[in-house]
């Protein structure tokens, strides 16, 4: 099945995109061979290089990086830190995050697409942590955003799908893939996601947490594909309200 | 015997210190004196265990004697919230003594300035020294510290130790005496990021028998250091009660709200929990901890980890290796290794006397031998300056 995951031009087969700096660096390798990611995000922050347990000397070979901006307060700083990561030949891709609040981290929409339209001009492929506000996004797509990462419920919170309705307008409005980011918990949650249409998923926490870090990056994986064949295959209808009416509602239409 | 200096109040500023709002000191010290904590019941302690994000009135129950019994569910929920923030991450640091001579005379500490101890200020050449053979040992997280003597150790002289640290690590942080504001702005320009004070009692009028003379006894411009810290652009505040020395928990509540009330004011502002409790000094074998053993110790911790889950906690060499092994993971996110508390003592013999024992000598490869063998994974750097 061609059914491939376009973001900035560039094609992937995994939707599933993998956190990392909550697990042990020697488990990388199999949570990313488990799960079949192609793309995993890291902090540049954790990044040592020529140091001890540098978090880039566990990447493997092929796998794309999307450095995150995580420490950044404002626009400046996170434009800062993208540089930075290219510097040190992470690549062109960046995840956007803008956090000024350190109790929830929930991210600053108005700076990230102040971010966003900086970065995509010196050719970045952007994509912003975000709340999930239609008008923002809309923003960040108009400022050259290439995909819109709405979180699902707070951070490494494992609570699922709290945003469900706004994350479905965006998947419903906004032509730039949707990746659900934080919140998720469990693959049930990924799958849900999936199932609505969304692109793909990010997890960490929820694979950090594990018991086996390694068997639920394969869960994970499954699951993600099972929603996005659920949603390829059109879904069942399913009735909202008790069963049919045996006496058609309107059949009074055709007394 | 030395008298306390009772020509000026421990409650009244002393010209040239910066004055700002008490709003979060009144508050603070309103919470503690009214904390009674006989009142707590099991029945509280398992409604606190049962919330998602601890109250106010939680934070109580989980530090009061009631909650005691529960201490194994109280590190299983802990270790379950620091797990979801911080994953299996533990950052290293050590600190670095750069002088040890101290104005004050606080009871309890051996760099009181009439403990008679071998006193010594390393130039800036030998702290680039120290530095360099620190930062060959891999770690990236260096914290300056002094005794608290404006005259001996100035701002310019902390100023350039942390420039000389910035050129090696990648966070500074600083604990030495309480500054200004454009004080603390000088000194996150010159390279450091984080600031530790200590209040070590919130109860006030202990705090001045405690504190004898010297600048520290004024109360409240060490309470609002780390307020004057953010306005200075300090990235991340760090708050602790030396516990033992007053009644720990209360002492442990005010710290927490002192933290919790000041990142409500600045959200943006990133918090750290020290936990210390006595140690023995240099010529003085009366101090020591009396009713904070190892259980109460965690006690405290973990009620922190639950009160403010993103907060940074912080397990000094104050405690035997057991322990610090035992709380990385569970509570505590950051760990000090290959640790001297003299002044110097990384390239030769130290120069200057110890502030107090460690209980934890290990070398960081041991430390970080230490956090793998736990199931953690070792942190040099988590931290990059924008």
């Amino acid at each position: 099945m061609n059914d491939k995951l376009i973001i900035g031009g560039h094609e992937f087969n995994s939707r599933f995109i993998l956190g990392s700096g909550k697990f042990s660096l020697e488990k990388t390798n199999e949570v990313i061979k488990n799960g079949g990611v192609e793309i995993a995000t890291l902090a540049l922050r954790r990044a040592n290089e020529g140091g001890s347990e540098n978090i880039l000397d566990y990447m493997p070979e092929g796998i794309t990086l999307l450095p995150n901006t995580s420490g950044a307060r404002n626009a400046e700083e996170a434009v800062r830190i993208a540089r930075l990561a290219r510097a040190v030949g992470c690549g062109d891709f960046v995840k956007i995050e803008v956090v000024h609040d350190s109790k929830y981290l929930l991210p600053d929409n108005y700076e990230t697409v102040k971010a966003t339209e900086i970065l995509a001009k010196e050719g970045f492929i952007v994509m912003p942590y975000m709340y999930p506000d239609l008008n923002a996004a809309r923003d960040m797509v108009n400022a050259g955003a290439a995909a819109v990462m709405p979180l699902a419920a707070p951070i490494g919170s494992n609570k699922g799908l709290a945003t469900k309705d706004f994350i479905k307008i965006l998947v419903d409005e906004i032509d730039v893939p949707i990746i659900v980011d934080a919140g998720i918990g469990r693959p049930s949650q990924a799958c849900e996601a999936m199932e609505m249409g969304v692109d793909a998923i990010m997890a960490n926490t929820a694979v950090a947490t594990a018991a086996d870090v390694g068997k639920m990056a394969t869960a994970f994986r499954l699951a993600i594909e099972a929603g996005r064949l659920a949603y390829l295959a059109g879904l069942g209808r399913v009735l909202e309200y008790k069963g049919e009416a045996s006496s058609p509602l309107t059949g009074f239409l055709r007394d | 015997m030395i008298k306390i200096d009772r020509t000026f109040s421990h409650m009244e500023y002393i010209e040239g210190m910066d004055i700002t709002s008490h709003d979060i000191m009144d508050k603070v010290l309103k919470y503690r004196e009214e904390y009674d904590y006989s009142k707590y019941t099991a029945a509280d302690v398992k409604r606190a265990l049962a919330q998602d994000n601890l109250d106010i009135e939680g934070f109580k129950a989980l530090l009061s004697p009631a909650a005691f019994p529960f201490l194994e569910e109280m590190a299983a929920k802990a270790k379950h919230v620091t797990c979801q923030h911080f994953g299996n991450s533990v950052t290293m640091f050590t600190p670095l003594y750069i002088a040890n001579y101290c104005e004050n005379h606080c009871v309890y500490c051996g760099f009181n300035c009439y403990n008679r101890i071998k006193r010594a200020k390393l130039t800036q050449e030998e702290i680039e020294a120290e530095l360099k053979a620190i930062a060959e040992s891999g770690l990236q997280d260096i914290l300056i510290l002094t005794g608290e003597s404006r005259h001996m150790s100035d701002v310019e002289y902390i100023g350039e130790a942390v420039k000389t640290a910035a050129k090696y690590f990648k966070q500074v942080g600083l604990e030495v005496y309480p500054l200004n504001v454009d004080e603390y702005k000088y000194i996150h320009e010159c390279g450091a990021d984080y600031v530790c004070v200590y209040q070590e009692t919130y109860n006030t009028d202990k705090y001045e028998t405690l504190h004898l003379r010297g600048h520290k006894r004024i109360f409240p411009y060490r309470f609002n250091a780390q307020e004057r810290a953010i306005l200075g652009g300090m990235r991340l505040v760090s708050f602790g009660a030396l516990l033992g020395l007053d009644d720990f928990r209360r002492d442990a509540l005010a710290t927490g709200l002192h933290a919790y009330f000041l990142q409500k004011k600045y959200p943006h502002a990133e918090i750290s929990f020290s936990p210390p409790r006595l140690r023995p000094i240099i010529n003085d074998d009366t101090v020591n901890p009396s009713d904070v053993h190892e259980p109460q110790l965690l006690q405290v911790m973990t009620a922190y980890r639950l009160f403010m889950p993103f907060a940074v906690i912080t397990i000094s060499t104050r405690e035997r290796a057991g322990f610090r092994d035992n709380v990385i993971g569970l509570c505590a996110t950051k760990i000090s290794a290959g640790v001297s508390v003299g002044v110097g003592g990384h390239v030769e013999e130290e120069k200057g006397d110890e502030q107090f024992d460690i209980s934890d000598p290990r070398s960081v490869e041991e430390v970080h031998q230490a956090i793998l063998d736990h199931g953690c994974q070792p942190v040099y750097n988590d931290y990059i300056r924008v």
